[in-house]
Protein backbone atom coordinates (compact mmCIF):
# COMPACT_ATOMS: atom_id res chain seq x y z
CA UNK A 1 0.00 0.00 0.00
CA UNK A 2 1.16 3.49 -0.70
CA UNK A 3 1.77 5.81 2.17
CA UNK A 4 -0.83 8.23 3.46
CA UNK A 5 -0.50 11.96 3.86
CA UNK A 6 2.72 12.75 5.70
CA UNK A 7 1.32 16.02 6.91
CA UNK A 8 -1.73 14.43 8.45
CA UNK A 9 0.24 11.51 9.87
CA UNK A 10 2.52 13.98 11.61
CA UNK A 11 -0.36 15.62 13.44
CA UNK A 12 -0.78 14.40 16.98
CA UNK A 13 -4.25 13.18 17.85
CA UNK A 14 -6.05 15.32 20.41
CA UNK A 15 -4.62 14.86 23.93
CA UNK A 16 -8.16 14.55 25.13
CA UNK A 17 -8.73 11.44 23.08
CA UNK A 18 -6.11 9.45 24.95
CA UNK A 19 -7.69 10.32 28.23
CA UNK A 20 -11.12 9.54 26.92
CA UNK A 21 -10.07 6.00 26.05
CA UNK A 22 -8.89 5.49 29.60
CA UNK A 23 -12.11 6.85 31.10
CA UNK A 24 -14.41 4.86 28.89
CA UNK A 25 -13.14 1.60 30.38
CA UNK A 26 -14.13 2.60 33.89
CA UNK A 27 -17.39 2.58 35.78
CA UNK A 28 -18.92 4.94 38.33
CA UNK A 29 -16.84 7.81 37.02
CA UNK A 30 -17.90 11.32 37.93
CA UNK A 31 -16.86 13.46 35.04
CA UNK A 32 -15.75 17.06 35.13
CA UNK A 33 -14.40 16.67 31.64
CA UNK A 34 -17.04 17.88 29.23
CA UNK A 35 -16.80 20.95 27.08
CA UNK A 36 -20.53 21.29 26.47
CA UNK A 37 -23.53 22.54 28.42
CA UNK A 38 -25.54 20.16 30.60
CA UNK A 39 -28.79 21.91 29.72
CA UNK A 40 -31.06 20.55 27.04
CA UNK A 41 -31.61 22.88 24.13
CA UNK A 42 -34.53 25.09 25.22
CA UNK A 43 -37.79 23.49 24.13
CA UNK A 44 -38.98 26.36 21.91
CA UNK A 45 -35.82 25.99 19.85
CA UNK A 46 -36.20 22.22 19.52
CA UNK A 47 -39.85 22.73 18.67
CA UNK A 48 -38.88 25.06 15.85
CA UNK A 49 -36.54 22.38 14.50
CA UNK A 50 -39.35 19.82 14.62
CA UNK A 51 -41.70 22.27 12.93
CA UNK A 52 -39.18 22.82 10.14
CA UNK A 53 -39.08 19.07 9.56
CA UNK A 54 -42.86 18.82 9.59
CA UNK A 55 -43.10 21.50 6.94
CA UNK A 56 -40.62 19.59 4.83
CA UNK A 57 -37.82 22.12 5.13
CA UNK A 58 -35.32 19.47 4.28
CA UNK A 59 -33.43 20.90 1.34
CA UNK A 60 -30.05 22.59 1.04
CA UNK A 61 -30.00 26.22 1.99
CA UNK A 62 -27.90 28.77 0.18
CA UNK A 63 -24.16 28.33 0.76
CA UNK A 64 -24.04 31.28 3.11
CA UNK A 65 -26.99 29.97 5.13
CA UNK A 66 -30.67 30.93 5.38
CA UNK A 67 -31.17 34.60 4.77
CA UNK A 68 -33.49 35.06 7.81
CA UNK A 69 -30.81 33.47 9.97
CA UNK A 70 -28.11 35.79 8.62
CA UNK A 71 -30.40 38.73 9.26
CA UNK A 72 -30.94 37.59 12.86
CA UNK A 73 -27.20 37.11 13.34
CA UNK A 74 -26.63 40.65 12.05
CA UNK A 75 -29.29 41.93 14.49
CA UNK A 76 -27.73 40.02 17.32
CA UNK A 77 -24.23 41.37 16.79
CA UNK A 78 -25.62 44.86 16.35
CA UNK A 79 -27.48 44.75 19.66
CA UNK A 80 -24.69 43.07 21.63
CA UNK A 81 -21.57 44.66 20.14
CA UNK A 82 -22.89 47.66 18.25
CA UNK A 83 -21.26 46.62 14.98
CA UNK A 84 -22.94 46.22 11.63
CA UNK A 85 -22.46 43.36 9.21
CA UNK A 86 -24.26 42.98 5.93
CA UNK A 87 -26.26 39.71 5.85
CA UNK A 88 -25.69 39.46 2.09
CA UNK A 89 -21.92 39.18 1.98
CA UNK A 90 -20.33 39.52 5.42
CA UNK A 91 -21.88 36.55 7.23
CA UNK A 92 -21.49 32.83 6.65
CA UNK A 93 -23.27 30.09 8.59
CA UNK A 94 -20.99 27.12 9.27
CA UNK A 95 -21.02 23.64 10.75
CA UNK A 96 -20.14 24.71 14.26
CA UNK A 97 -17.52 27.28 15.12
CA UNK A 98 -14.96 24.60 14.26
CA UNK A 99 -15.63 24.79 10.55
CA UNK A 100 -15.38 28.57 10.65
CA UNK A 101 -11.94 28.26 12.26
CA UNK A 102 -10.77 25.84 9.59
CA UNK A 103 -12.04 27.65 6.52
CA UNK A 104 -11.14 31.04 7.94
CA UNK A 105 -7.50 30.06 8.32
CA UNK A 106 -7.42 28.33 4.95
CA UNK A 107 -8.97 31.35 3.26
CA UNK A 108 -6.26 33.67 4.53
CA UNK A 109 -2.86 31.99 4.68
CA UNK A 110 -0.21 31.24 2.13
CA UNK A 111 2.48 28.64 2.60
CA UNK A 112 4.81 29.65 5.39
CA UNK A 113 2.60 32.38 6.81
CA UNK A 114 2.57 32.45 10.56
CA UNK A 115 -0.53 32.05 12.67
CA UNK A 116 -0.09 33.25 16.23
CA UNK A 117 -1.88 30.99 18.70
CA UNK A 118 -2.06 31.82 22.39
CA UNK A 119 -2.22 28.67 24.52
CA UNK A 120 -3.72 27.09 26.55
CA UNK A 121 -6.59 27.18 24.12
CA UNK A 122 -9.00 25.06 22.15
CA UNK A 123 -7.39 22.10 20.44
CA UNK A 124 -8.07 22.82 16.79
CA UNK A 125 -6.22 26.04 15.95
CA UNK A 126 -2.82 24.39 15.68
CA UNK A 127 -3.75 21.41 13.49
CA UNK A 128 -5.93 23.60 11.25
CA UNK A 129 -2.95 25.91 10.77
CA UNK A 130 -0.67 23.03 9.88
CA UNK A 131 -3.21 21.54 7.47
CA UNK A 132 -3.35 24.93 5.75
CA UNK A 133 0.43 24.79 5.21
CA UNK A 134 0.96 27.69 7.57
CA UNK A 135 3.18 27.79 10.59
CA UNK A 136 1.75 27.88 14.12
CA UNK A 137 3.55 30.26 16.45
CA UNK A 138 2.60 29.56 20.03
CA UNK A 139 2.39 32.14 22.78
CA UNK A 140 2.43 30.49 26.17
CA UNK A 141 0.04 32.49 28.28
CA UNK A 142 1.00 32.99 31.88
CA UNK A 143 -0.84 32.24 35.05
CA UNK A 144 0.36 35.48 36.67
CA UNK A 145 -1.52 37.35 33.93
CA UNK A 146 -4.56 35.17 34.60
CA UNK A 147 -3.94 33.66 31.17
CA UNK A 148 -4.74 36.88 29.33
CA UNK A 149 -2.75 37.83 26.26
CA UNK A 150 -0.58 40.92 26.72
CA UNK A 151 0.62 43.30 24.02
CA UNK A 152 4.19 42.60 25.04
CA UNK A 153 3.83 38.85 24.57
CA UNK A 154 2.25 39.41 21.18
CA UNK A 155 4.85 41.87 19.93
CA UNK A 156 7.65 39.53 21.00
CA UNK A 157 6.65 36.83 18.47
CA UNK A 158 5.90 39.00 15.47
CA UNK A 159 7.95 38.45 12.33
CA UNK A 160 7.45 39.65 8.75
CA UNK A 161 5.62 36.36 8.15
CA UNK A 162 3.02 36.95 10.89
CA UNK A 163 -0.44 36.88 9.38
CA UNK A 164 -3.24 35.97 11.78
CA UNK A 165 -3.63 36.33 15.51
CA UNK A 166 -6.03 33.84 17.02
CA UNK A 167 -7.87 35.40 19.93
CA UNK A 168 -9.64 32.67 21.91
CA UNK A 169 -11.53 34.55 24.62
CA UNK A 170 -13.54 33.85 26.77
CA UNK A 171 -11.12 30.99 26.90
CA UNK A 172 -11.50 27.26 26.91
CA UNK A 173 -9.80 25.80 29.07
CA UNK A 174 -8.81 28.61 31.43
CA UNK A 175 -12.06 30.60 31.66
CA UNK A 176 -9.97 33.74 31.19
CA UNK A 177 -11.51 36.79 29.50
CA UNK A 178 -10.11 39.94 27.89
CA UNK A 179 -11.46 43.32 28.99
CA UNK A 180 -11.89 46.27 26.65
CA UNK A 181 -8.62 47.75 27.95
CA UNK A 182 -6.77 44.49 27.36
CA UNK A 183 -8.14 44.32 23.82
CA UNK A 184 -7.23 47.92 23.03
CA UNK A 185 -3.58 47.15 23.79
CA UNK A 186 -3.72 44.12 21.51
CA UNK A 187 -5.49 46.07 18.76
CA UNK A 188 -2.67 48.62 18.66
CA UNK A 189 -0.11 45.90 17.92
CA UNK A 190 -2.39 44.20 15.42
CA UNK A 191 -2.78 47.42 13.45
CA UNK A 192 0.89 48.34 13.78
CA UNK A 193 1.96 45.07 12.13
CA UNK A 194 -1.02 44.80 9.82
CA UNK A 195 -2.29 41.46 11.14
CA UNK A 196 -5.64 39.77 10.82
CA UNK A 197 -7.45 38.61 13.93
CA UNK A 198 -9.52 35.49 14.22
CA UNK A 199 -11.57 36.11 17.32
CA UNK A 200 -13.21 32.93 18.57
CA UNK A 201 -16.05 34.21 20.72
CA UNK A 202 -18.07 31.02 21.07
CA UNK A 203 -18.36 31.60 24.85
CA UNK A 204 -19.31 35.27 24.49
CA UNK A 205 -22.63 34.87 26.31
CA UNK A 206 -20.97 33.19 29.27
CA UNK A 207 -19.17 35.95 31.12
CA UNK A 208 -19.65 36.75 34.78
CA UNK A 209 -18.19 40.19 35.31
CA UNK A 210 -19.93 42.36 32.78
CA UNK A 211 -20.66 41.95 29.11
CA UNK A 212 -18.25 40.44 26.65
CA UNK A 213 -16.42 42.88 24.37
CA UNK A 214 -15.49 41.83 20.85
CA UNK A 215 -12.24 43.10 19.42
CA UNK A 216 -14.13 43.71 16.17
CA UNK A 217 -16.02 46.50 17.92
CA UNK A 218 -12.83 48.51 18.49
CA UNK A 219 -11.94 51.25 16.08
CA UNK A 220 -10.38 50.08 12.86
CA UNK A 221 -10.64 46.39 13.82
CA UNK A 222 -13.76 45.18 12.06
CA UNK A 223 -12.00 45.38 8.69
CA UNK A 224 -9.26 42.97 9.82
CA UNK A 225 -11.22 40.59 12.07
CA UNK A 226 -12.99 37.31 11.50
CA UNK A 227 -15.44 37.06 14.35
CA UNK A 228 -16.45 33.49 15.06
CA UNK A 229 -19.41 32.56 17.18
CA UNK A 230 -22.13 29.93 17.24
CA UNK A 231 -25.06 28.38 19.02
CA UNK A 232 -23.42 25.49 20.86
CA UNK A 233 -22.51 27.12 24.14
CA UNK A 234 -24.92 30.03 24.49
CA UNK A 235 -28.06 28.09 23.58
CA UNK A 236 -26.90 24.61 24.58
CA UNK A 237 -27.01 23.42 20.97
CA UNK A 238 -23.75 21.49 20.54
CA UNK A 239 -25.27 18.58 18.65
CA UNK A 240 -26.99 20.86 16.15
CA UNK A 241 -23.56 21.78 14.77
CA UNK A 242 -24.12 25.39 13.96
CA UNK A 243 -21.77 28.34 14.03
CA UNK A 244 -20.98 31.39 11.98
CA UNK A 245 -18.27 33.77 10.91
CA UNK A 246 -18.54 37.51 10.43
CA UNK A 247 -15.85 39.18 8.37
CA UNK A 248 -15.23 41.66 5.58
CA UNK A 249 -16.84 40.48 2.34
CA UNK A 250 -13.43 39.91 0.71
CA UNK A 251 -12.66 37.21 3.29
CA UNK A 252 -16.18 35.74 3.40
CA UNK A 253 -16.02 35.40 -0.38
CA UNK A 254 -12.96 33.16 -0.15
CA UNK A 255 -14.31 31.20 2.82
CA UNK A 256 -17.53 30.59 0.92
CA UNK A 257 -15.63 28.79 -1.84
CA UNK A 258 -14.12 26.28 0.58
CA UNK A 259 -17.44 25.88 2.37
CA UNK A 260 -19.26 25.43 -0.94
CA UNK A 261 -17.01 22.62 -2.11
CA UNK A 262 -16.59 20.80 1.19
CA UNK A 263 -19.78 21.35 3.18
CA UNK A 264 -22.31 22.91 0.80
CA UNK A 265 -24.41 24.32 3.62
CA UNK A 266 -24.92 23.95 7.35
CA UNK A 267 -27.74 21.58 8.45
CA UNK A 268 -31.08 23.07 7.39
CA UNK A 269 -33.09 21.94 10.44
CA UNK A 270 -30.51 23.50 12.72
CA UNK A 271 -30.64 26.76 10.83
CA UNK A 272 -34.40 27.08 11.24
CA UNK A 273 -34.12 26.30 14.94
CA UNK A 274 -31.32 28.86 15.30
CA UNK A 275 -33.50 31.66 13.93
CA UNK A 276 -35.82 31.01 16.84
CA UNK A 277 -32.90 30.85 19.28
CA UNK A 278 -31.73 34.33 18.32
CA UNK A 279 -35.23 35.76 18.34
CA UNK A 280 -36.56 34.25 21.55
CA UNK A 281 -33.61 32.81 23.45
CA UNK A 282 -32.41 35.71 25.59
CA UNK A 283 -34.22 34.54 28.72
CA UNK A 284 -32.82 31.04 28.38
CA UNK A 285 -29.31 32.36 28.04
CA UNK A 286 -29.78 34.47 31.14
CA UNK A 287 -31.09 31.52 33.13
CA UNK A 288 -28.15 29.32 32.09
CA UNK A 289 -25.62 32.05 32.78
CA UNK A 290 -27.01 32.56 36.29
CA UNK A 291 -26.84 28.86 36.93
CA UNK A 292 -23.24 28.53 35.65
CA UNK A 293 -22.23 31.46 37.79
CA UNK A 294 -23.58 29.77 40.92
CA UNK A 295 -21.60 26.64 40.16
CA UNK A 296 -18.52 28.66 39.33
CA UNK A 297 -18.66 30.24 42.79
CA UNK A 298 -19.19 26.84 44.36
CA UNK A 299 -16.11 25.36 42.69
CA UNK A 300 -13.89 28.34 43.40
CA UNK A 301 -14.88 28.16 47.04
CA UNK A 302 -14.30 24.41 47.15
CA UNK A 303 -10.78 24.80 45.79
CA UNK A 304 -10.08 27.66 48.14
CA UNK A 305 -11.13 25.51 51.09
CA UNK A 306 -8.80 22.77 49.87
CA UNK A 307 -5.95 25.27 49.58
CA UNK A 308 -5.66 24.73 45.87
CA UNK A 309 -4.62 27.78 43.94
CA UNK A 310 -7.08 28.90 41.34
CA UNK A 311 -7.37 32.34 39.77
CA UNK A 312 -10.92 33.55 39.37
CA UNK A 313 -12.07 32.93 35.81
CA UNK A 314 -14.82 35.19 34.52
CA UNK A 315 -15.84 33.36 31.37
CA UNK A 316 -16.89 30.08 29.74
CA UNK A 317 -17.69 27.20 32.14
CA UNK A 318 -14.26 26.12 33.29
CA UNK A 319 -11.99 26.69 36.21
CA UNK A 320 -8.30 25.99 35.79
CA UNK A 321 -6.80 25.22 39.20
CA UNK A 322 -3.08 24.76 39.71
CA UNK A 323 -1.91 21.40 41.00
CA UNK A 324 1.78 22.30 40.98
CA UNK A 325 2.07 21.89 44.77
CA UNK A 326 1.68 18.13 44.36
CA UNK A 327 4.81 17.76 42.26
CA UNK A 328 3.13 15.79 39.51
CA UNK A 329 2.52 16.54 35.85
CA UNK A 330 -1.06 17.34 34.89
CA UNK A 331 -1.36 14.03 33.16
CA UNK A 332 -0.04 12.04 36.12
CA UNK A 333 -2.35 13.90 38.45
CA UNK A 334 -5.41 13.48 36.25
CA UNK A 335 -4.69 9.79 35.69
CA UNK A 336 -4.22 9.11 39.39
CA UNK A 337 -7.33 11.12 40.27
CA UNK A 338 -9.29 9.08 37.80
CA UNK A 339 -7.96 5.71 38.93
CA UNK A 340 -8.15 6.33 42.66
CA UNK A 341 -11.22 8.50 43.07
CA UNK A 342 -12.97 8.03 39.74
CA UNK A 343 -13.12 11.69 38.93
CA UNK A 344 -12.36 12.62 35.34
CA UNK A 345 -10.81 16.02 34.69
CA UNK A 346 -8.80 17.01 31.65
CA UNK A 347 -5.05 17.63 32.07
CA UNK A 348 -4.13 21.22 31.22
CA UNK A 349 -1.54 20.00 28.74
CA UNK A 350 -4.30 18.80 26.41
CA UNK A 351 -4.64 22.49 25.50
CA UNK A 352 -0.97 23.29 25.06
CA UNK A 353 2.25 22.94 26.99
CA UNK A 354 1.54 26.05 29.03
CA UNK A 355 -1.38 24.19 30.57
CA UNK A 356 1.14 22.08 32.49
CA UNK A 357 0.49 22.11 36.21
CA UNK A 358 -3.22 22.71 35.74
CA UNK A 359 -6.46 20.81 35.32
CA UNK A 360 -9.46 21.89 33.34
CA UNK A 361 -12.51 21.46 35.54
CA UNK A 362 -15.81 21.96 33.79
CA UNK A 363 -18.82 23.18 35.72
CA UNK A 364 -21.35 22.20 33.12
CA UNK A 365 -22.80 19.84 35.73
CA UNK A 366 -25.49 20.02 38.37
CA UNK A 367 -24.52 21.34 41.77
CA UNK A 368 -25.20 17.91 43.28
CA UNK A 369 -22.81 16.34 40.82
CA UNK A 370 -20.14 18.93 41.54
CA UNK A 371 -20.52 18.37 45.27
CA UNK A 372 -19.82 14.66 44.98
CA UNK A 373 -16.88 15.37 42.68
CA UNK A 374 -15.38 17.85 45.12
CA UNK A 375 -15.74 15.38 48.00
CA UNK A 376 -13.83 12.82 46.01
CA UNK A 377 -11.28 15.42 44.98
CA UNK A 378 -10.75 16.30 48.63
CA UNK A 379 -10.23 12.64 49.57
CA UNK A 380 -7.64 12.43 46.85
CA UNK A 381 -5.56 15.42 47.86
CA UNK A 382 -5.86 14.55 51.56
CA UNK A 383 -4.17 11.25 50.73
CA UNK A 384 -1.52 13.03 48.68
CA UNK A 385 -0.75 15.44 51.46
CA UNK A 386 -0.28 12.72 54.11
CA UNK B 1 -30.14 38.56 45.68
CA UNK B 2 -33.80 38.02 46.57
CA UNK B 3 -34.89 36.87 43.13
CA UNK B 4 -31.94 34.54 42.68
CA UNK B 5 -32.37 33.12 46.19
CA UNK B 6 -36.04 32.42 45.58
CA UNK B 7 -35.43 30.77 42.25
CA UNK B 8 -32.84 28.45 43.82
CA UNK B 9 -34.91 27.36 46.80
CA UNK B 10 -38.03 27.06 44.72
CA UNK B 11 -36.26 24.14 43.04
CA UNK B 12 -34.38 22.85 46.06
CA UNK B 13 -35.45 23.99 49.50
CA UNK B 14 -33.09 21.55 51.19
CA UNK B 15 -29.93 23.20 49.95
CA UNK B 16 -27.54 23.89 52.84
CA UNK B 17 -27.19 27.44 54.07
CA UNK B 18 -23.45 27.22 53.55
CA UNK B 19 -23.86 26.27 49.88
CA UNK B 20 -26.45 28.99 49.38
CA UNK B 21 -24.05 31.57 50.76
CA UNK B 22 -21.27 30.38 48.43
CA UNK B 23 -23.26 30.25 45.23
CA UNK B 24 -24.92 33.59 45.91
CA UNK B 25 -21.53 35.14 46.68
CA UNK B 26 -22.77 36.17 50.13
CA UNK B 27 -22.37 34.92 53.71
CA UNK B 28 -24.48 32.62 55.82
CA UNK B 29 -25.80 35.29 58.17
CA UNK B 30 -27.01 37.51 55.35
CA UNK B 31 -28.70 34.60 53.60
CA UNK B 32 -30.31 33.37 56.82
CA UNK B 33 -31.64 36.88 57.52
CA UNK B 34 -33.00 37.18 54.03
CA UNK B 35 -34.75 33.81 54.32
CA UNK B 36 -36.26 34.84 57.66
CA UNK B 37 -37.44 38.11 56.13
CA UNK B 38 -39.02 36.26 53.20
CA UNK B 39 -40.81 33.98 55.63
CA UNK B 40 -42.03 36.89 57.74
CA UNK B 41 -43.32 38.74 54.74
CA UNK B 42 -45.27 35.67 53.72
CA UNK B 43 -43.36 35.37 50.46
CA UNK B 44 -42.02 31.99 51.44
CA UNK B 45 -45.18 30.22 52.58
CA UNK B 46 -43.79 26.80 53.34
CA UNK B 47 -41.30 24.10 52.40
CA UNK B 48 -42.85 21.01 50.91
CA UNK B 49 -41.75 17.80 49.33
CA UNK B 50 -42.75 16.75 45.86
CA UNK B 51 -43.77 13.09 46.05
CA UNK B 52 -44.74 10.80 43.23
CA UNK B 53 -47.30 8.75 45.18
CA UNK B 54 -47.86 6.48 42.20
CA UNK B 55 -44.48 4.91 42.87
CA UNK B 56 -45.51 3.96 46.41
CA UNK B 57 -48.07 1.39 47.55
CA UNK B 58 -50.13 4.14 49.12
CA UNK B 59 -53.36 4.84 47.29
CA UNK B 60 -54.09 8.45 46.49
CA UNK B 61 -56.70 9.85 44.17
CA UNK B 62 -56.64 13.43 43.03
CA UNK B 63 -59.82 15.14 41.98
CA UNK B 64 -60.03 18.40 40.11
CA UNK B 65 -63.40 20.06 40.61
CA UNK B 66 -64.75 22.96 38.64
CA UNK B 67 -67.17 24.92 40.78
CA UNK B 68 -69.63 27.60 39.67
CA UNK B 69 -70.79 29.83 42.51
CA UNK B 70 -72.84 32.95 43.18
CA UNK B 71 -70.58 35.71 44.36
CA UNK B 72 -71.80 37.59 47.42
CA UNK B 73 -72.45 41.26 47.58
CA UNK B 74 -69.51 43.13 49.04
CA UNK B 75 -67.37 40.01 49.53
CA UNK B 76 -67.15 38.68 45.99
CA UNK B 77 -65.88 35.11 45.93
CA UNK B 78 -63.80 35.33 49.09
CA UNK B 79 -66.25 34.02 51.63
CA UNK B 80 -67.43 31.07 49.55
CA UNK B 81 -63.79 30.26 48.76
CA UNK B 82 -63.05 30.34 52.47
CA UNK B 83 -65.89 27.96 53.24
CA UNK B 84 -64.40 25.52 50.76
CA UNK B 85 -60.71 25.84 51.59
CA UNK B 86 -61.37 25.33 55.29
CA UNK B 87 -62.05 21.66 54.63
CA UNK B 88 -58.72 19.96 55.42
CA UNK B 89 -59.08 17.50 52.53
CA UNK B 90 -59.04 20.41 50.05
CA UNK B 91 -55.49 20.89 48.83
CA UNK B 92 -55.88 23.84 46.52
CA UNK B 93 -58.47 26.48 45.70
CA UNK B 94 -58.03 28.92 42.84
CA UNK B 95 -60.34 31.63 41.54
CA UNK B 96 -60.36 31.14 37.81
CA UNK B 97 -61.43 33.16 34.81
CA UNK B 98 -63.52 31.45 32.13
CA UNK B 99 -66.44 29.03 32.21
CA UNK B 100 -66.43 28.42 35.96
CA UNK B 101 -65.31 30.27 39.06
CA UNK B 102 -63.35 28.12 41.48
CA UNK B 103 -60.96 25.28 40.82
CA UNK B 104 -60.78 22.95 43.79
CA UNK B 105 -58.17 20.22 44.03
CA UNK B 106 -58.79 17.39 46.40
CA UNK B 107 -56.64 14.49 47.44
CA UNK B 108 -58.27 11.42 48.93
CA UNK B 109 -57.72 7.70 49.33
CA UNK B 110 -60.45 6.67 46.90
CA UNK B 111 -62.84 7.86 44.22
CA UNK B 112 -65.71 7.30 46.62
CA UNK B 113 -64.32 9.68 49.17
CA UNK B 114 -64.00 12.38 46.56
CA UNK B 115 -67.50 11.70 45.32
CA UNK B 116 -68.79 11.92 48.88
CA UNK B 117 -67.04 15.21 49.43
CA UNK B 118 -68.58 16.68 46.33
CA UNK B 119 -72.10 15.44 46.93
CA UNK B 120 -72.25 15.90 50.72
CA UNK B 121 -70.18 18.97 51.36
CA UNK B 122 -69.50 20.97 48.24
CA UNK B 123 -72.70 20.71 46.20
CA UNK B 124 -74.86 21.36 49.24
CA UNK B 125 -73.38 24.79 49.91
CA UNK B 126 -75.97 27.45 49.21
CA UNK B 127 -73.82 29.54 46.91
CA UNK B 128 -72.61 26.62 44.80
CA UNK B 129 -74.53 26.51 41.53
CA UNK B 130 -72.86 23.50 39.94
CA UNK B 131 -69.79 21.27 40.02
CA UNK B 132 -67.88 19.17 37.49
CA UNK B 133 -65.42 16.64 38.85
CA UNK B 134 -62.37 15.35 36.96
CA UNK B 135 -60.13 12.59 38.23
CA UNK B 136 -56.44 12.75 37.51
CA UNK B 137 -55.33 9.57 35.79
CA UNK B 138 -51.60 10.14 35.59
CA UNK B 139 -49.26 12.91 36.58
CA UNK B 140 -46.59 13.53 33.98
CA UNK B 141 -45.17 16.73 35.35
CA UNK B 142 -45.85 18.36 38.68
CA UNK B 143 -44.57 21.71 39.86
CA UNK B 144 -42.06 21.92 37.04
CA UNK B 145 -40.66 18.45 37.65
CA UNK B 146 -41.11 15.62 35.17
CA UNK B 147 -42.17 12.64 37.23
CA UNK B 148 -42.03 9.75 34.84
CA UNK B 149 -38.34 9.31 34.16
CA UNK B 150 -35.02 10.31 35.54
CA UNK B 151 -32.78 11.63 32.85
CA UNK B 152 -29.30 10.25 32.44
CA UNK B 153 -26.37 12.37 31.41
CA UNK B 154 -25.93 11.23 27.84
CA UNK B 155 -22.96 13.40 27.04
CA UNK B 156 -19.60 11.87 26.24
CA UNK B 157 -17.50 11.76 29.40
CA UNK B 158 -14.73 13.91 27.99
CA UNK B 159 -15.06 16.42 25.17
CA UNK B 160 -12.82 19.28 24.10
Amino acid sequence: MKELSKKVEAIKPSGIRKFFDLVSEMEDVISLGVGEPDFDTPWHIRDEGIFALERGKTFYTSNLGLKPLRVEIANYIKRTQGIEYCPDNEIIVTVGGSEAIDIGIRAMVNEGDEVIIPQPSYVSYEPCTILANAKPVIINLKEENEFRLTAKELEAVITPKSKILILPFPNNPTGSIMTRENLEEIAKIVKKYDLYVMSDEIYSELTYSGKHVSIASLEGMQERTILINGFSKSYAMTGWRLGYALAPSSIIKQMTKIHQFTIMCAPTTSQYAAVNALKNGDEDVKMMRTSYNQRRRFLLNAFKEMNIECFEPFGAFYVFPSIKQFGMTSEEFATKLLKEERVAAVPGTAFGESGEGHLRISYAYSLDNLKIAMERFKNFIDKLRK
Amino acid sequence: MREELLSIIEKNSRIALKDLAVILCSDEITVANELAALENEGIICGYQTLIDWDKTTIEKVTGLIEVRVTPQRGRGFDSIAERIYNYPEVKTVYLISGGFDLLVILEEKSLREIANFVSDKLATLDDVLSTATHFILKKYKDNGTILSKKKDDEREIITP
